[in-house]
C-alpha cells in the first residue's frame, strides 16, 4: 500500500490501512475475525507491522505499553463482539491512564446492526464513558476522516483512547481515498497555553511560600516536560515527589527528590506533602490512593494546580491559583516568572523546611526486612533487578505487591521507564504492556515486573513474543498468592486467607510454562542466586526469558496508609507510626 | 441541592444524546428535566437540561461535557434573566356538570382545549414549572386521568444570541 494516488478507487478496508498508513503508524497488535476480515487483507501488503496477539486484551494493553514507552499513538485492532468487548479493559485502562490509544474494530455489516446479528456487541455504546471518544463508521467514505480525528484526539489535550469502529459493508464498498490536511472539531479545543496572570501569582505564591512542595503526575511525563521541571526543581531548590503515574519524570538520584508519595509512599514524601504551605500540583489529580481521606490530606497548604484537562482542577480539592494548560509549556512559563521574581531580588527561604524533610528522610529511609528463614525476599529480588539492569531498561509492572515494590525500590532516572496500570490497576497489564514497549523501543531492555497472580491472567502473550522476535524478560515474583489481598487480610481480616492462595508455588510449574511457550525458563529461590540469575536472563536476547522467583509469601508493602484512613496516619511497618518530629 | 437550568449546545450526531445522558449517570448527577431539539442552525441541536446539584458539582457537570467531543458550547441559564417554558397536556374527566367550572380554569390560565369527549377534555398549557403545576392543583378535584409534560425549553432574554460563536465553527466544518 502507500503507493495509491490520492482519490484513486480502493475499498474501505485499504482507505482504512492508507489511513493508517498516514497516521504514521508503524506497528499494530490484533486479532482477525469475522467483521474485521476484510481489513485484514490488505494489511498483507501494508508496511504496517500487524503482530498477531494471543487474546485481544493482549493487543490493548500492548498498544498501551508502545504508547507509554514510546509517547507515539499506540494501535490495536479487533474484530466485532467478543474481539472488540475483549478490548474493553484495556480501553478503561488508558481512559485512566491518559494513554494515547486508538482501537479499530469491525462491527457487523449496518444492516445488521440492531438485530442481535452473530458477534454483535454495541462497542460504540459500550465504550462511551471509557474512551475520550468513539466512532461508528458505515459510509466508507467517512474513514479517513474518522481515523484522522481519532488519532489527532488521541494525542492531542489530555490524551486518551479513541475508537473507531466500522462496519463490514463499510470495508468492503469501494471509496476513494482522501487524507483529510486539516482536522477540524468544532468541539475540541484543548487549552495548552496558561493564563499569564496565573503563572505570574503562581510565581509570587512560591516565593512566599516557606514549605513548598512539587506534587508531580503523569502528565509530565505525557506531556514530555520532565526536563523543564528538572530546571524548575533546579532553579527554586524545591522538593519533588512523583506520584505512581510519574515514577521516572525526575531522577531518583537527585538530591531533592523524596520519592513517591500516596498509599505506599515514603514517609518523607507523605510527610512533606502533609505538612506543606503549598502544593505546585503538575499533571497530577489529586487520586484518592495518594491524598488518603481527603479532608485531611495537606491541611495547611494552598493549592497551585496545573492541568491540560480542566474537569481536574477542582474536582478532588480546591485550587487557589488553576493553570489550565500543558505543562509542558506551563512550566516554562513558571521559569521564567520565578526569574523574574529572581532577578527583583526576591527569593524563597526554604531552610527550616529542608531540615525537617531530611530529618523525615533520615529517620524513616525506604527500606525492609530480609526474611529470617534464608529465604527469598522479593524487595531484595526487584532492588538487585533495577541496580543489574539498570536506568536505561524499560520496567512494566502488573498490580500489587510486587507493584508497588517494583515504584519503591527500582531507582527510575528518565521519562517512559516505568509502566504500570495506575488508575484501572489491571492486573495482567505487564506481559502484554511490555511486549508493546519492546515492539516500540526494541533496543531496551524491557523487563515485566510481575506477580504470580498478574502473569496467569495474560501470560499467552509469551507465545507471541517468542513467535515474534520480541525477547522481553519475565521477573516472576512469585508468593503463590494473590500477595497485596492477602495482605490487606493480613491486616484486616484478622489474617483469614480467604482465596488469595495460588498455589503456584507448585502450580503451574512457570519454568516448563516459560519453555513449552517458546521462552527461557530459569528459576531462583535464594538470595546468593538473585545476581546471577539476573545477568543470566540479561545475556539471553534470542527468545523471551522467564525467571520464577520463589520469594517469601509473607513480605508486606510498607509504608502504608490504610483506606479510607488519612495520611497522618500513615504506618512505616504494622503498629509502627512514624514520629514525625516538630513542626519549628 | 438547588437547581439549574443548562442550554448546551451540540454537533447534531448519533449518539449525542446518549454521551450527554450516560456522562451525568456515570458522574452521579440528577438530571430532572432534559429536552433536545434542532435550532436556527442545520447541524447544531440544542438541549435544555435541568440538573439538581450542589454548588461545587455544577462546575464539574459543566467541565465534564465540555470534554465531550461534539458537545459544542455550555451556558448556564440565569432563571432571573431567562425565559423558561414547559408544555402541557392533561387529559380531565368532565360531564355536562363540571365542563363549564373546567372551561373556566382554561382561561383563566390562558390554556388551550385541544381535545373534547363526552365524558373528557384533553387542555395544553405552557409556562414555567409554577404555573403549570397551579393549574393542575386547581384541576385535581375534577379528576386526571392522563397526564404529559414536556422537560422545560429555556432561552436567556435580551438581543444576544448563544449559537453566534458555535454556528461559525460550524459552517467551517460543513
Amino acid at each position: 500500500m502507500g503507493e495509491q494516488a490520492a482519490g484513486a478507487q480502493v475499498s474501505g478496508a485499504q482507505s482504512l490501512v492508507l489511513a493508517l498508513e498516514a497516521a504514521g503508524v508503524t506497528d499494530v497488535f490484533g486479532i482477525p475475525g469475522g467483521a474485521v476480515l476484510p481489513l485484514y487483507d490488505p494489511l498483507l501488503d501494508s508496511r504496517v507491522r500487524h503482530i498477531l496477539v494471543r487474546h485481544e486484551q493482549g493487543a490493548g494493553h500492548a498498544a498501551e505499553g508502545f504508547a507509554a514507552a514510546t509517547g507515539r499513538v499506540g494501535v490495536c485492532i479487533a474484530t466485532s463482539g467478543p474481539g472488540a468487548t475483549n478490548l474493553v479493559t484495556p480501553i478503561a485502562d488508558a481512559a485512566m491512564d491518559s494513554v494515547p490509544m486508538v482501537a479499530i474494530t469491525g462491527q457487523v455489516p449496518s444492516g445488521a446492526i440492531g438485530t442481535d446479528a452473530f458477534q454483535e456487541a454495541d462497542i460504540r455504546g459500550i465504550t462511551m464513558p471509557i474512551t475520550k471518544h468513539n466512532y461508528l463508521v458505515t459510509n466508507p467514505d467517512d474513514i479517513p476522516r474518522a481515523v484522522a480525528e481519532a488519532f489527532h484526539i488521541a494525542s492531542t489535550g489530555r490524551p486518551g483512547p479513541v475508537l473507531v469502529d466500522v462496519s463490514k459493508d463499510a470495508l468492503q464498498a469501494m471509496t476513494t481515498f482522501n487524507w483529510p490536511t486539516s482536522i477540524d472539531l468544532p468541539g475540541y479545543h484543548p487549552v495548552t497555553k496558561p493564563h499569564a496572570k496565573q503563572v505570574r501569582d503562581a510565581a509570587a505564591m512560591i516565593i512566599a511560600a516557606k514549605a513548598p512542595v512539587l506534587y508531580v503526575g503523569g502528565g509530565v511525563i505525557r506531556a514530555g516536560a520532565s526536563a523543564a521541571l528538572r530546571r524548575l526543581a533546579d532553579i527554586t531548590g524545591i522538593p519533588v515527589v512523583t506520584t505512581l503515574m510519574a515514577r521516572g519524570a525526575f531522577p531518583d538520584s537527585h538530591p531533592q527528590h523524596l520519592g513517591m508519595p500516596g498509599m505506599h509512599g515514603s514517609v518523607a514524601a507523605v510527610g512533606a506533602l502533609q505538612k506543606s504551605d503549598l502544593l505546585i500540583t503538575l499533571g497530577a489529580r489529586f487520586d484518592d490512593r495518594v491524598t488518603g481521606k481527603l479532608s485531611t490530606f495537606a491541611p495547611n497548604a494552598a493549592v497551585i494546580h496545573a492541568d491540560i484537562d480542566p474537569a481536574e482542577i477542582g474536582k478532588n480539592r480546591y485550587a487557589d491559583i488553576p493553570i489550565v494548560g500543558d505543562v509542558a509549556e506551563v512550566i516554562p512559563e513558571l521559569i521564567i516568572a520565578l526569574e523574574t521574581e529572581y532577578a527583583a531580588g526576591n527569593s524563597g527561604d526554604y531552610a527550616a523546611w529542608w531540615a525537617l524533610l531530611n530529618r523525615m528522610r533520615e529517620t524513616y529511609p525506604m527500606g525492609y526486612e530480609p526474611p529470617d528463614d534464608g529465604t527469598l525476599s522479593p524487595q531484595y529480588v526487584i532492588e538487585r533487578l533495577g541496580i543489574i539492569s539498570g536506568p536505561e531498561s524499560i520496567y512494566a509492572a502488573g498490580v500489587g505487591q510486587h507493584q508497588m515494590w517494583a515504584a519503591q525500590f527500582i531507582g527510575y532516572e528518565r521519562p517512559n521507564s516505568w509502566l504500570n496500570s495506575g488508575g484501572l490497576g489491571t492486573m495482567g497489564y505487564a506481559v502484554p504492556a511490555a511486549m508493546g514497549a519492546k515492539v516500540g523501543c526494541p533496543d531496551k531492555t524491557v523487563w515485566a515486573v510481575d506477580g504470580d497472580g498478574c502473569f496467569q491472567m495474560t501470560n499467552q502473550e509469551l507465545v507471541t513474543c517468542a513467535i515474534n522476535d520480541i525477547p522481553i524478560k519475565v521477573a516472576l515474583i512469585n508468593n503463590s498468592s494473590l500477595g497485596m489481598v492477602r495482605q490487606w487480610q493480613t491486616l484486616f481480616y484478622n489474617s483469614r486467607y480467604s482465596n488469595t492462595d495460588l498455589h503456584s508455588h507448585r502450580i503451574p510449574d512457570f519454568v516448563k510454562l516459560a519453555d513449552a511457550y517458546g521462552c527461557h525458563g530459569l528459576r531462583c529461590e535464594t538470595p546468593e542466586d538473585v545476581d546471577t540469575t539476573i545477568e543470566k536472563a540479561m545475556g539471553m536476547n534470542d527468545a523471551p526469558v522467564v525467571i520464577d522467583f520463589v520469594v517469601h509469601r509473607d513480605a508486606m508493602v510498607w509504608p502504608m496508609v490504610a483506606a479510607g484512613a488519612s495520611n497522618d496516619e500513615i504506618l512505616v511497618a504494622r503498629a509502627m507510626a512514624p514520629d514525625w518530629g516538630s513542626d519549628d | 441541592m438547588s437547581r439549574h437550568t443548562l442550554s448546551v449546545l451540540v454537533e447534531d450526531t448519533p449518539g449525542v444524546l446518549a454521551r450527554v445522558a450516560s456522562l451525568f449517570s456515570r458522574r452521579g448527577f440528577n438530571i430532572e428535566s432534559l429536552a433536545v431539539g434542532p435550532t436556527e442552525v442545520p447541524q447544531i441541536s440544542r438541549m435544555t437540561i435541568v440538573v439538581n446539584v450542589e454548588g461545587a458539582p455544577l462546575e464539574q457537570v459543566t467541565k465534564q461535557l465540555n470534554k465531550l467531543i461534539n458537545v459544542l458550547k455550555i451556558v448556564e441559564l440565569d432563571p432571573d434573566a431567562s425565559v423558561q417554558r414547559e408544555i402541557l397536556l392533561v387529559k380531565v374527566k368532565a360531564d355536562l356538570e363540571s365542563r363549564s367550572h373546567i372551561l373556566e380554569t382554561v382561561q383563566l390560565f390562558r390554556a388551550k382545549v385541544v381535545d373534547v369527549s363526552p365524558d373528557a377534555v384533553t387542555i395544553e398549557a405552557t409556562g414555567n414549572g409554577d404555573k403549570l403545576a397551579a393549574l393542575l392543583r386547581i384541576l385535581e378535584p375534577f379528576g386526571i386521568k392522563e397526564l404529559v409534560k414536556s422537560g422545560a425549553v429555556a432561552m436567556a432574554r435580551g438581543a444576544k444570541s448563544i449559537s453566534d460563536r458555535p454556528v461559525r465553527a460550524a459552517d467551517r466544518s460543513a
